[in-house]
C-alpha cells in the first residue's frame, strides 16, 4: 500500500526550475533512495515534503492525507520526520533533551504543572526519561544521555539526529545524506542501524545519499534526480545499470 | 501661503537632520554589510568626532579646517583600533556576543569622555561662518546650506568609491562572500579595516555638523543620533548604502514633520513606530534584501 | 541514588535561601548595615527578578532584547496606579496592584510578540529598543502618568522595612523560572534557542513558545515594576531608558547567559557595587564597559578552549 504519494511536484526559485514535475511512491515498509549529482534538487525535495517550501504545483499525500500548505509542525504531527544534511542537533542540550524534544508532542502536561511541579509533572517527565532511554539504546548512545550534544563524536551526532527524528514517532523517515563524512566502517555500522530501525519500528524510509554502495546494499528502490526532473526510477539494481545515470554521474 | 512656506522650511529642516542621519547610518550599513555585525559603538564616534574638533580648534586653538581633518582622522583611527582591539578576535563568534561587546565599546567612550570632560555640558561655538538666505520667503540658515552642501558631497564620494575604485570592488566583493574574496587574493582584514575608518570618518563629520547645529557638548551626545541612524539604516534596509540614504532622509523629514505639527514629546515615539510598522510590513527594510537560511 | 542527589540539591537550595532571608533580617533588625546599604535591599531584589525574568529571553529563547526596562516600567505604572486609586485596604490594593502590574506587561510582551515572530536577532533587537523608547515618550505625555515631572505619593508598601514580602516576590520569580526552563515547555524554548529549524522540524511550535517566553518575562518584568514603584514612591519616564535595559542585560551575560543563579549573583553584585565602591563611584560604568568586553573576549578565546580542555581532560583522567 502506498503510504506517500507524490504527483507532479514542482517549484521555481525566480526563473530556476528547482523540481519539476517528479512522481514517486513509496509503499509502506519500504527503504527508498533518492539520489542524483550535486544541485539536482534531492533537499529541495525533502524542503517540500517537510513544508520548507511551499511548491509551486503537485500534490502530496502521505496516508491518503494532503499535505501541501501545510506547515512544518503539522507535517511533523502527521508523521513526516527527518534529519538535516548539516547536522542540526540543539547543541547546547543534553543527548537525553535532544530526544526529549522529540517526544514533546507525545507526552505532555501544561505550563502550570510544570511551573508548579504538580504530580503530573514527576510522572509525565518519568516515562519521558524511560522512552528516551529506551531509544537511546537502540543507537548506543544511552551512556552519553548525559552530555551535551555538541560534545559527541560525528558519527553518534548523525544516529542522534536519527533517534530524535524516531521520536516524533513517524510514519516516515526522512534521512538527508546519513553517512556523509563517515569512514567505510561507519558507514557499514550505518546501514545495520537503519536496516535495524525499519524492521523494529516497521518504519518506511526515504533517504539521500551519495554513497552507492549503501544505496545498492539497502535500498529497494531508488529515484534519480538530475537537474530538477527524474531521471530514472525503479529497482535499485535495474538503475544503478541504467546507461543514463552512468552517464549522469561520470559523465561521458 | 505661510503654511506652504512653513511646510517647506520644515521639509528643509528634516532634510538637514535627515543627511546628518545618513550619513551616520552609512557607516552602520557599510559596517554590517561587510562584518556582519551592527557596531553600537558608531553612535559614540560621533562624540569623539565633537570632543576632537573642540579640543583642536576650542582648546589648542589650530586653524578650523586644520582641525576638522584632525578631527576626521582621530575618528578613522579610533574605528580601526576598535574593530582590531575588541571585534576582530569574535569574528566566528555568535551574533549577540558581538553586539554586546559593542555596547560595552559604546558605554567605554561615553565614561571615557564623562571622566576627561565631565558630564556638564560644554558650550561651543559654531565654526561655519556662512550667512542665511531668503529664496521666495523661505529662511535657509547657513548651517543648513553647509550641512546639505557636505553631506550630498560626502555620498556622492562615497558611492564613486565603492563603484568605481579597486578597494571599493573588494569591498563589495567581501559583502558578498568573504572566503570567495580571500581566494581572489583580496586582503579580507584590510578591507574591514577600511571598511571602519571610512563609515568612522563620516561619523566624525556628522558629528562636526551636529555640534554646530547644537553647540553643546555632552558625553552622551551620540547616543540618540546614534540610535535614530541605526534605526535610520534598519530602515532602508541595513547592508545597502542608497537604503541608508534614503532611510536617513525619511527618517529627519518625519521627525521633523511631526514635531512641528503632532508634538515634540512624541515625535520619539512616532520615528520608531515608523520603524516597526516598516519592519513587519517588510521585515528586510524598504531597499534591502532578504536573506534566507539554507536548510 | 540520583533522586536522593535530586533532593539533596532542593534542600541546598532552600538552605540558601533561609540564611539569606535570616541575615537580611537580622542586619534590618539589629542596624548592623548603614543606611546607605539598607536602602539598596529592594533595588538589589527588583535587579534579580528582572534579571532572571530576561535571562528567560536572552540565556534560553536565545533572543536578544533592549527593552526589558520598558515591561518594566509599564508595570510600575499600571500597578502603582491601581494601588494608588482603588478604594481597598492597603495590602489588599496592593496584592491587586501586583498581579495588574504584572498582567498588563504580559500584554505588552503579547502585543511585541508579534515582530518577535516576524523578526530575528539584530532586527529584533533595534525593534525591542524602540519599543522601549516608544513606551517611554507615551509616558513622558499621558496626563495620568504626571508625564516627565513623573508619578508621586505612590504608597511606600515595599521597602525594606517589608522585606519578607519583597523576599517571597523574588523567590517566587526565581522559582517560576528555574520549574520552568527544567519542564517541557522550557525545554521547547531552549530547543528553538539552539536550531529553531530542527525544533519546527520535531514537531515544536515554535511562535507559540517565543510569545510564551516573551509573556512569562513581561509578567515578571511587570511585577518587579510594581515592587519598584511601592519602594522609591515616583516614578519618572526617565527611570527605565535605555541604559536601564543594558544594565539589566549586562548581568543577565555577566551571569553566563542562560545561568539563572549567575545572573542572579550578577544582579545582587552589580547593584552592590556601585554603593561598595562609593569613593571610585566616577569610574563604575568605565570598569563595567570594560569588565564586559573583557568577558565577551575570553569566552570566545583560544585560551579559554585550552582551558576548557584541560578541565575536561582532568575530569576525564579522574574517572578512570
Amino acid at each position: 500500500m502506498a503510504l506517500l504519494e507524490v504527483r507532479n511536484l514542482g517549484i521555481s526559485f525566480g526563473g530556476l526550475r528547482a523540481v519539476d514535475s517528479l512522481d514517486m511512491t513509496i509503499d509502506q515498509g519500504q527503504l527508498y533512495g533518492l539520489i542524483g549529482p550535486n544541485g539536482a534538487g534531492k533537499t529541495t525535495v525533502f524542503n517540500l515534503l517537510t513544508g520548507v517550501y511551499r511548491p509551486t504545483e503537485g500534490i502530496i499525500t502521505l496516508d491518503g492525507q494532503n499535505l501541501v500548505g501545510k506547515k512544518t509542525v503539522e507535517i511533523n504531527k502527521a508523521g513526516i520526520a527527518r534529519t538535516f544534511q548539516n547536522i542540526r542537533l540543539f547543541k547546547n542540550m543534553s543527548v537525553m533533551d535532544n530526544v526529549k524534544i522529540g517526544l514533546h508532542n507525545h507526552f505532555k502536561y501544561n505550563l502550570f504543572t510544570g511551573i508548579l511541579r504538580l504530580p503530573g509533572y514527576r510522572k509525565v517527565e518519568k516515562s519521558m526519561d524511560e522512552r528516551a532511554m529506551e531509544l537511546l539504546k537502540v543507537f548506543d548512545l544511552d551512556k552519553e544521555a548525559g552530555n551535551m550534544a555538541a560534545n559527541l563524536p560525528y558519527g553518534k551526532q548523525r544516529k542522534l539526529e536519527i533517534a530524535r527524528a524516531l521520536a516524533t514517532e513517524p510514519k516516515l523517515l526522512l534521512l538527508d545524506e546519513p553517512a556523509a563524512g563517515m569512514n567505510p566502517n561507519e558507514t557499514e555500522e550505518l546501514m545495520k542501524t537503519i536496516q535495524f530501525v525499519r524492521e523494529k519500528f516497521k518504519m518506511t524510509i526515504l533517504l539521500i545519499e551519495h554513497d552507492m554502495k549503501l544505496v545498492s546494499g539497502i535500498c529497494e528502490e531508488v529515484t534519480v534526480l538530475n537537474f530538477g526532473t527524474v531521471l530514472a526510477q525503479g529497482k535499485t539494481g535495474d538503475v544503478l545499470n541504467d546507461p543514463r545515470v552512468v552517464k549522469a554521474y561520470l559523465g561521458e | 501661503m505661510d503654511l506652504v512656506i512653513n511646510i517647506v522650511e520644515q521639509l528643509i529642516n528634516g532634510l538637514r537632520t535627515g543627511s546628518i542621519y545618513a550619513l551616520i547610518a552609512l557607516g552602520y550599513t557599510m559596517v554590517y554589510g561587510i562584518a556582519k555585525m551592527i557596531n553600537f559603538a558608531h553612535g559614540d564616534i560621533i562624540m569623539v568626532g565633537a570632543y576632537s574638533l573642540y579640543v583642536f580648534y576650542g582648546i589648542l586653538g589650530l586653524p578650523a579646517a586644520v582641525a576638522v581633518i584632525l578631527s576626521i582622522i582621530v575618528c578613522a583611527v579610533l574605528g580601526v583600533v576598535i574593530e582590531k582591539v575588541a571585534y576582530k578576535p569574535l569574528r566566528n563568534a555568535q551574533p549577540l556576543a558581538v553586539l554586546i561587546t559593542a555596547i560595552g565599546v559604546s558605554f567605554l567612550l561615553q565614561n571615557l569622555a564623562l571622566l576627561i570632560f565631565k558630564a556638564t555640558p560644554i558650550p561651543f561655538g559654531s565654526i561655519i561662518r556662512v550667512p542665511s538666505v531668503q529664496i521666495a520667503g523661505i529662511h535657509i540658515s547657513g548651517i543648513t546650506i553647509v550641512t546639505l552642501v557636505v553631506t550630498t558631497i560626502s555620498m556622492i564620494l562615497l558611492t564613486l568609491f565603492i563603484n568605481k575604485t579597486k578597494a571599493g570592488r573588494a569591498m563589495r566583493a567581501v559583502s558578498e562572500d568573504k572566503g570567495a574574496a580571500e581566494l581572489m587574493g583580496i586582503s579580507v582584514n584590510g578591507t574591514i579595516s577600511l571598511t571602519f575608518a571610512i563609515g568612522s570618518a563620516l561619523a566624525a563629520v556628522a558629528g562636526l555638523l551636529f555640534i554646530c547645529q547644537y553647540e553643546s557638548l555632552q558625553p552622551t551626545l551620540g547616543a540618540l543620533p546614534g540610535i535614530k541612524a541605526f534605526v535610520a539604516a534598519v530602515l532602508g534596509g541595513i547592508g545597502s548604502v542608497p537604503g541608508a540614504m534614503l532611510g536617513g532622509i525619511v527618517l529627519g523629514i518625519i521627525e521633523s514633520l511631526s514635531k512641528a505639527y503632532i508634538s515634540t514629546q512624541l515625535s520619539d515615539a512616532i520615528v520608531f513606530g515608523v520603524l516597526v510598522v516598516v519592519l513587519l510590513v517588510k521585515p528586510s527594510g524598504l531597499l534591502g534584501k532578504i536573506r534566507i537560511e539554507k536548510v | 541514588m540520583i533522586a536522593v542527589k535530586k533532593y539533596q540539591k532542593l534542600l541546598i537550595n532552600i538552605g540558601i535561601a533561609v540564611v539569606i532571608y535570616v541575615l537580611v533580617m537580622l542586619a534590618i533588625q539589629f542596624g548592623w548595615v548603614g543606611r546607605q546599604l539598607l536602602s539598596m535591599i529592594v533595588p538589589v531584589c527588583t535587579n534579580v527578578m528582572m534579571a532572571v525574568s530576561l535571562c528567560l529571553i536572552v540565556g534560553f529563547l536565545g533572543e536578544l532584547t533592549l527593552g526589558h526596562a520598558a515591561f518594566m516600567s509599564v508595570g510600575a505604572y499600571s500597578g502603582a496606579l491601581v494601588s494608588m486609586n482603588l478604594p481597598l485596604p492597603g495590602w489588599l490594593s496592593l496584592a491587586v496592584g501586583l498581579v495588574v502590574g504584572g498582567v498588563v506587561a504580559a500584554l505588552a510582551g503579547v502585543i511585541i510578540g508579534v515582530p518577535v515572530l516576524r523578526l530575528r536577532g539584530d532586527y529584533l533587537a533595534i525593534v525591542t529598543l524602540g519599543f522601549g523608547e516608544i513606551i517611554k515618550s507615551v509616558f513622558n505625555t499621558l496626563g495620568i502618568t504626571g508625564g516627565a515631572s513623573g508619578l508621586s505619593g505612590i504608597p511606600l508598601m515595599t521597602s525594606y522595612r517589608n522585606f519578607t514580602l519583597v523576599f517571597i516576590l523574588t523567590l517566587i520569580v526565581v522559582v517560576v523560572v528555574s520549574n520552568l526552563v527544567k519542564s517541557r515547555q522550557g525545554r521547547a524554548i531552549c530547543a528553538i534557542r539552539d536550531n529553531y529549524i530542527a525544533a519546527e522540524a520535531a514537531g515544536i511550535k515554535v511562535s507559540k513558545y517565543k510569545v510564551m517566553a516573551f509573556v512569562i518575562s513581561a509578567f515578571f518584568a511587570g511585577v518587579a515594576g510594581v515592587v519598584y514603584a511601592h519602594n522609591i514612591s515616583i516614578l519618572k519616564p526617565g527611570n527605565f531608558d535605555y541604559n536601564t535595559s543594558i544594565e539589566i542585560l549586562v548581568m543577565v551575560v555577566l551571569g553566563g547567559m542562560g545561568s539563572i543563579r549567575g545572573s542572579i549573583i550578577a544582579a545582587v553584585i552589580l547593584t552592590l557595587l556601585p554603593e561598595l565602591l562609593r569613593g571610585v563611584a566616577d569610574y563604575r560604568m568605565l570598569v563595567y564597559s570594560i569588565v564586559l568586553i573583557v568577558m565577551m573576549l575570553f569566552n570566545n578565546s583560544k585560551f579559554k578552549e585550552k582551558l576548557m580542555a584541560r578541565r575536561q581532560a582532568a575530569k576525564v583522567s579522574k574517572e578512570a
